[in-house]
């Protein structure tokens, strides 16, 4: 049981947003510059050098952390568009850098020794093992766990690591195991890995059909709807497929994680910050989540009951519908 | 050896162990393929029932004059699964490291950097080489040009392509064979082996697209990649991989061997591919810097 309160730690787009998240309550809020070494590479969204010096100063100046994603894997022949988005976070005096190849973390580990380096989750770290050798290699400070472990092998985890741990509660649910999926580049040819971006929207088209509208992505059909059904964005893996006879949402349903009744589980487990994903959302979205989350948390580490983050986020998450995600066992 | 070295990857699905001895011994006595990986990759759970066939399918195959790679676990979550890798990395033979968590107790010694790691520029590649990666074997989606690159800028290692099977696109913590019967993959009653390359999965509107082989999800497709043997030399490639399939992977081997050498020209090494019992139709776009489903024009 961790006696430190948990941190909660929310995603900031874009500068008004970093804002928002500071003055709902973030302990610290992530974000990214404007280029694709982020995995939210997103046109009108994330930081300019300045933008993010000048967030710097709003969120320390309101006791608040500023955690830097450079979390996509470096091109090759141009790894120095790498290292110098990593000198740039250093110099912005910026709290941490999230980073999961080994290019940027040695780079960070040999020249900017100042600046805490987390773990992100697209380096899949899930074995003590695995978190040990980043630990030992590159002083990795936390890592941010994959969202395919349970609540009872995260604790069985924090028992056997040195290492702090961070852990998903809300927003998207990637299903496959993230920094290793390759499902993105192989319809559309743009992947998280490769372009920080995953079934991108310039490869998507709604088709007005006789039989309804079909959504599709690089012109494979992910999901098709009736007259009068809310139309969703085909991500690839909250797709409907026909496979073994049947026709279901093979991978996941459409769903979005909500772990907010997990928040004391997941101290007992030993986990030390709460991550809320959604750089790509907007400010209204953002402060509402981050409120809600600061109420739960704050009621949790008081040692009361969690209050209700579902009734405070009704109609906040994809298509509404919301899941616990491989936190429950029974997901896998 | 010839100038490019043909590797035989490990074997992805849930085979028996009579068919996994079957299908080595038939590798050791006919294919011209200098290294074969051996070893349960994809899921832990399937590990007890292989686990009793690999000594005897290891000796055979060295005595058939192939060097062999122990392949480890590339999403290793319980304790046994663990201790496999950490036993594997132990081990005096080449292993191939499928996850981070080998590297730790196989620094220092050689080892093979499997495509499940992420290798994406010649500054990770140089970090791997210094701990012990003799072979390189970048993921899936990078280009044959990238990984030429890599290449250049890396002499001390040896690169090697993905060319032919279903392609590894990815891995979850859940088991899309138990989802798709109901049941959870904790009891997950092996289903996954009735489906010796993968069960097909098919858009709405029928286009065949993906593959699922318990918690792993691979391309329908199939890769076929033929780059000739020029093509291979100015990119300094020295090893192309063939990951098993239940197809004749003696004639896969035989073709590649012809291209490698320099005997056969591409078209002719993909029609004779063409002509195999092959699970899905041939693509080779990752190898072109493209969408990996695409099939593009000759290498």
């Amino acid at each position: 049981m961790t006696t430190t309160r948990m941190e909660l730690v929310c995603p900031a787009g874009t500068p008004a947003t970093l804002r928002a998240a500071v003055q709902a309550g973030a302990d610290a809020v992530y974000c990214g510059f404007r280029d694709e070494t982020n995995a939210r590479n997103f046109p009108g969204l994330n930081f300019s050098r300045d933008e993010l010096a000048e967030g710097v100063r709003f969120a320390h100046g309101h006791g608040s952390k500023v955690l830097v994603a450079i979390n996509t894997f470096a091109r090759v022949d141009e790894v120095d568009i790498w290292k110098k988005a990593a000198d740039m976070a250093a110099e912005s005096g910026a709290d941490a850098i999230i980073a999961a190849d080994f290019a940027v973390l040695e780079h960070v580990a040999k020249n900017h020794k100042q600046i805490r380096l987390h773990l992100s989750v697209q380096a899949a770290a899930a074995t003590p093992e695995a978190i040990e050798f980043y630990a030992a290699h590159f002083g990795v400070r936390r890592v941010v766990l994959p969202r395919v472990l349970s609540l009872q092998e995260i604790a069985a985890l924090n028992r056997a690591i040195d290492v702090e741990t961070e852990a998903f509660v809300f927003g998207g649910l990637c299903v496959m195991i993230e920094g290793r999926c390759y499902l993105s580049s192989y319809a559309t040819g743009k992947s998280p890995n490769l372009n920080g971006v995953c079934s991108p929207p310039e490869m998507v088209s709604y088709d007005e059909e006789p039989n309804g509208t079909a959504a599709r992505l690089s012109g494979f059909t992910i999901d098709r709807y009736e007259r009068g059904q809310p139309v969703g964005y085909p991500t690839l893996c909250k797709g409907k497929f026909k496979a073994g006879g049947k026709t279901s949402h093979l991978f996941e349903d459409p769903v979005s994680l909500n772990a907010g009744g997990m928040i004391s589980g997941l101290k007992g487990a030993g986990v030390t910050a709460l991550k809320i994903e959604g750089r790509q959302r907007g400010k209204g979205y953002v402060s509402e989540v981050v409120r809600a989350f600061r109420k739960a948390l704050d009621a949790v580490e008081a040692g009361g009951d969690a209050v209700d983050v579902d009734r405070l986020l009704a109609g906040q998450s994809e298509g509404a519908r919301q899941t616990a995600g491989a936190y429950e066992k029974k997901w896998r | 050896m010839s100038e490019i070295a043909l590797t035989l990857g490990p074997v992805f699905f849930h085979w028996s162990s009579d068919r996994l001895q079957d299908f080595y011994r038939r590798i050791a006595d006919e294919a011209p393929i200098e290294r074969v990986h051996v070893g349960e990759v994809v899921c832990g759970k399937r590990m007890p029932f292989s686990d009793p066939a690999w000594p005897a399918i290891i000796e055979r195959l060295e005595r058939g004059g192939k060097q062999v790679v122990l392949s480890t676990l590339a999403a290793p979550a319980t304790v046994r699964e663990r201790r496999s890798i950490e036993d594997l990395c132990g081990d005096e033979r080449l292993v191939e490291i499928n996850d981070v968590s080998g590297l730790r107790s196989r620094s220092g010694k050689p080892f093979v950097a499997g495509p499940f790691l992420n290798v994406y520029n010649e500054a990770s590649a140089q970090f791997l080489i210094q701990l012990g990666a003799q072979t390189i074997c970048p993921p899936v989606e990078l280009s044959f040009a990238a990984i030429g690159i890599l290449s250049s800028k890396c002499p001390e290692a040896q690169f090697e392509i993905f060319a032919f099977g279903r392609l590894p696109l990815a891995l979850s913590g859940r088991c899309y064979h138990a989802r798709i019967h109901r049941l959870h993959k904790d009891s997950c009653q092996f289903t996954c082996e009735k489906d010796p390359d993968g069960l097909s999965v098919d858009t709405l509107d029928d286009q065949q697209f993906l593959a699922v082989n318990g918690v792993q999800t691979l391309s329908n497709q199939v890769q076929a990649f033929c780059p000739s043997l020029a093509a291979l030399t100015s990119k300094g490639i020295r090893r192309i991989r063939l990951s098993p399939h239940t197809c004749n992977m003696v004639e896969v081997a035989r073709i590649y061997r012809r291209l490698a050498d320099g005997k056969e020209e591409p078209d002719d090494a993909r029609f004779a591919l063409s002509c195999l019992d092959l699970p899905g139709t041939m693509v080779d776009g990752y190898a072109h810097g493209k969408p990996g489903w695409q099939a593009t024009a000759p290498a």
